[in-house]
């Protein structure tokens, strides 16, 4: 792990401090169906300065605001500003001059077109603490593709200082509505480049991607129930894995693809039942009377599921071996208590709670069992975690509209998705590799 | 697996329909056929019942005042957090129980809703428990299981917008719906 923090004392704090400022980046509204607002100081942040990209002002999409946005996002990163500097992959820059601005890490790089349409974006990235070169890369992408080649280097400087996989190749899915449509869409983990999944006249909800990201199954009113469907991402074929009596609902991918549990009121009530991932073997799960079982969360090592019961009297976090057995109680305080995602690393568990009135987002400590809140906003829901474990996304309201937000797990640093056009709901993180 | 990702000029009015060359259309589905909500004669013996046999004149009467719940309310509403079916939507309950009991092929669906407040998932839930304990009315009254078919749409449906008591007791609600 490579992060230091930063210097707490001197001109150099001052400086960082009025540069740490909440830094909203605003994509070209011509092409942003998102804008992106970052806001939040982290407790340890790599001050990073990313110069602009030789030439990428004649390129199709702002390379060096990706990345720099990107790197915010995440909450280690806290970029410094850079105008005027002009850097690219193949300079030498005087590193004392660098330290001596508060700079621990410096990126530079050129977007070049090519004889054949395409583009060359190239990088280099500098410890400048150390004084050495951390190497670079360069990618040779269609136009189409150099949104996802600024976000691998992001990744690529991302993984270099901290040690740690980025996501910001990975994508999301999520709803909105609009206008009484309804659409599923993918778009990149930073609310760009989207596209439609499926629109509906009728609601979709609880969106969920197979492991191996080529796939989202998700629940389908249009045939005037809940219906699961799985879809092919690439293709958009679709076929229906549950269509049993009654309502069908809350699709949760085993880790390793192979099987879907879900909730099922075909024998009445809503209980969690597993089937294979296309659709057969339906073996029941859950035996709670007359109780509600919902919403199961598989743990990343395949064995245990989460799930939501009422069975108590109210709402809470019950986990069950994915083998069948007793559920146990998993939380404990308020009456109200839903929606478990479970952290990649098998460490956190994020939730839904009911204080008072207010929907808050909340996260487990799975081994210590504490739990701590992590927004202050009152009507949370829906949280995913990043596939490396180190932010959450989830859906809330702000001035009267859905939002996605993005927080890392201390609640620090927080980034808004704001859509300009429809409420958005039920955000899902897919995994590496798209 | 890496995707080809093609865009369509800048526009924001243009983002929904974006087709990607080698990769997925978006599946769009059709908006369903008009339907309306009110009363649909399923009809005694009127419709369709001509008998064999008969002359090429023959018109076959469909008598809309036959019909048990043409004239019935269709929506049962709730107190906050409850499933309990109050007294006062018994003439409901007895009128498609009696419909239901005089035509055994003669379907209903009965679908749940719930207010906005709670997640979406667990209200899916409570909206299902509601249109089961209409339909639990019903079968204790004698109507056939296969006749009912109990569904929910949780919050996703609301019958009133806006964030108040009001609004929110008119979502907590079953409707039923002849099939």
């Amino acid at each position: 792990m490579r992060l230091r923090p930063p210097d707490a004392s001197g001109p150099d704090a001052l400086r960082r401090g009025l540069i740490g400022l909440p830094l909203a980046v605003a994509v070209p509204a011509a092409m942003a169906q998102f804008r992106v607002e970052i806001s939040g100081v982290g407790a340890t942040q790599v001050p990073i300065a990313i110069a602009r990209f030789r030439e990428e002002d004649k390129a199709p999409q702002p390379v060096g605001a990706i990345i720099r946005a990107d790197l915010e996002r995440s909450g280690l990163f806290r970029n410094l500003d850079t105008a005027g500097v002009a850097l690219d992959e193949g300079s030498r820059p005087g590193m004392s001059d660098w330290r001596g601005r508060g700079v621990d890490a410096l990126v530079a790089g050129s977007v070049a077109r090519l004889a054949d349409g395409r583009h060359d974006v190239r990088y280099r990235l500098w410890d400048v603490v150390k004084g050495s070169d951390l190497g670079g890369q360069g990618y040779a992408v269609p136009a189409a593709d150099l949104r996802l080649a600024a976000h691998q280097i992001a990744d690529a400087v991302y993984e270099k200082l901290t040690g740690e996989k980025g996501v910001f190749s990975t994508r999301i899915a999520y709803v909105t509505k609009a206008a009484g449509r309804h659409t599923l869409w993918v778009t990149d983990a930073d609310g760009e480049n989207g596209q439609t999944a499926l629109a509906s006249p009728e609601p979709i909800i609880s969106p969920a991607w197979s492991p191996d990201g080529r796939e989202l199954a998700y629940v389908s009113f249009e045939s005037r129930k809940a219906v699961v469907y799985v879809q092919d991402v690439g293709s958009g074929r679709r076929r229906t894995v549950a269509s049993f009596r009654g309502s069908n609902s809350a699709p949760a991918w085993s880790p390793d693809g192979r099987q879907l549990a879900l909730t099922l009121s075909r024998d009445g009530g809503s209980q969690l039942y597993l089937m294979n991932r296309s659709g057969e073997d339906v073996r029941r799960l859950t035996n709670s009377g007359g109780a509600i079982d919902t919403e199961a969360a598989w743990s990343p090592d395949g064995k245990q599921i989460y799930f939501v019961s009422d069975r108590g009297g109210s709402p809470q976090v019950y986990r069950m071996p994915a083998a069948g057995g007793s559920p146990e109680r998993v939380t404990f305080n308020g009456s109200y208590n839903i929606s478990p995602a479970l952290s990649p690393d098998g460490r956190s568990m994020a939730f839904i709670t009911r204080d008072g009135g207010a929907f808050r987002l909340q996260v487990m400590d799975l081994a210590s069992g504490t739990v701590r809140s992590v927004s202050d906003t009152k009507d949370d829901e829906s949280p995913s975690f990043a596939p490396n474990s180190r932010l959450i996304i989830y859906a809330t309201r702000d001035g009267g509209r859905d939002v996605l937000m993005t927080t890392t797990l201390d609640g620090r640093i927080k980034a808004r998705l704001v859509s300009t056009q429809a409420d958005v709901r039920e955000p899902v993180w897919g995994p590496y590799g798209r | 697996m890496k995707t080809k990702i093609n865009r369509s000029t800048p526009a924001l009015a243009l983002l929904a329909a974006l087709v990607l060359a080698a990769c997925s259309s978006p599946v769009k589905l059709d908006e369903p056929a008009v339907e309306s909500r009110t009363a649909t004669p399923v009809g005694g013996a009127g419709a369709g019942g001509a008998s064999s046999g008969t002359s090429q004149s023959q018109v076959a009467s469909v008598d809309l005042s036959k019909d048990a719940t043409a004239g019935l309310a269709k929506v049962v509403y709730f107190d906050f957090d409850s499933y309990v079916v109050k007294d006062e939507y018994r003439p409901i309950i007895d009128g498609y129980s009696k419909a239901l009991g005089a035509d055994r092929k003669k379907r209903v669906v009965i679908e749940g809703h719930t207010d906005e407040r709670g997640g979406r998932e667990y209200n899916l839930a409570l909206g299902q428990k509601r249109a089961e304990a209409v339909a639990r009315s019903l079968t204790l009254l004698g109507v056939q299981d296969g006749q009912v078919e109990s569904v929910s749409y949780g919050k996703e449906r609301p019958a009133a917008t806006g964030s108040d008591e009001a609004a929110w007791a008119k979502n907590r609600r079953a409707e039923l719906r002849d099939r």
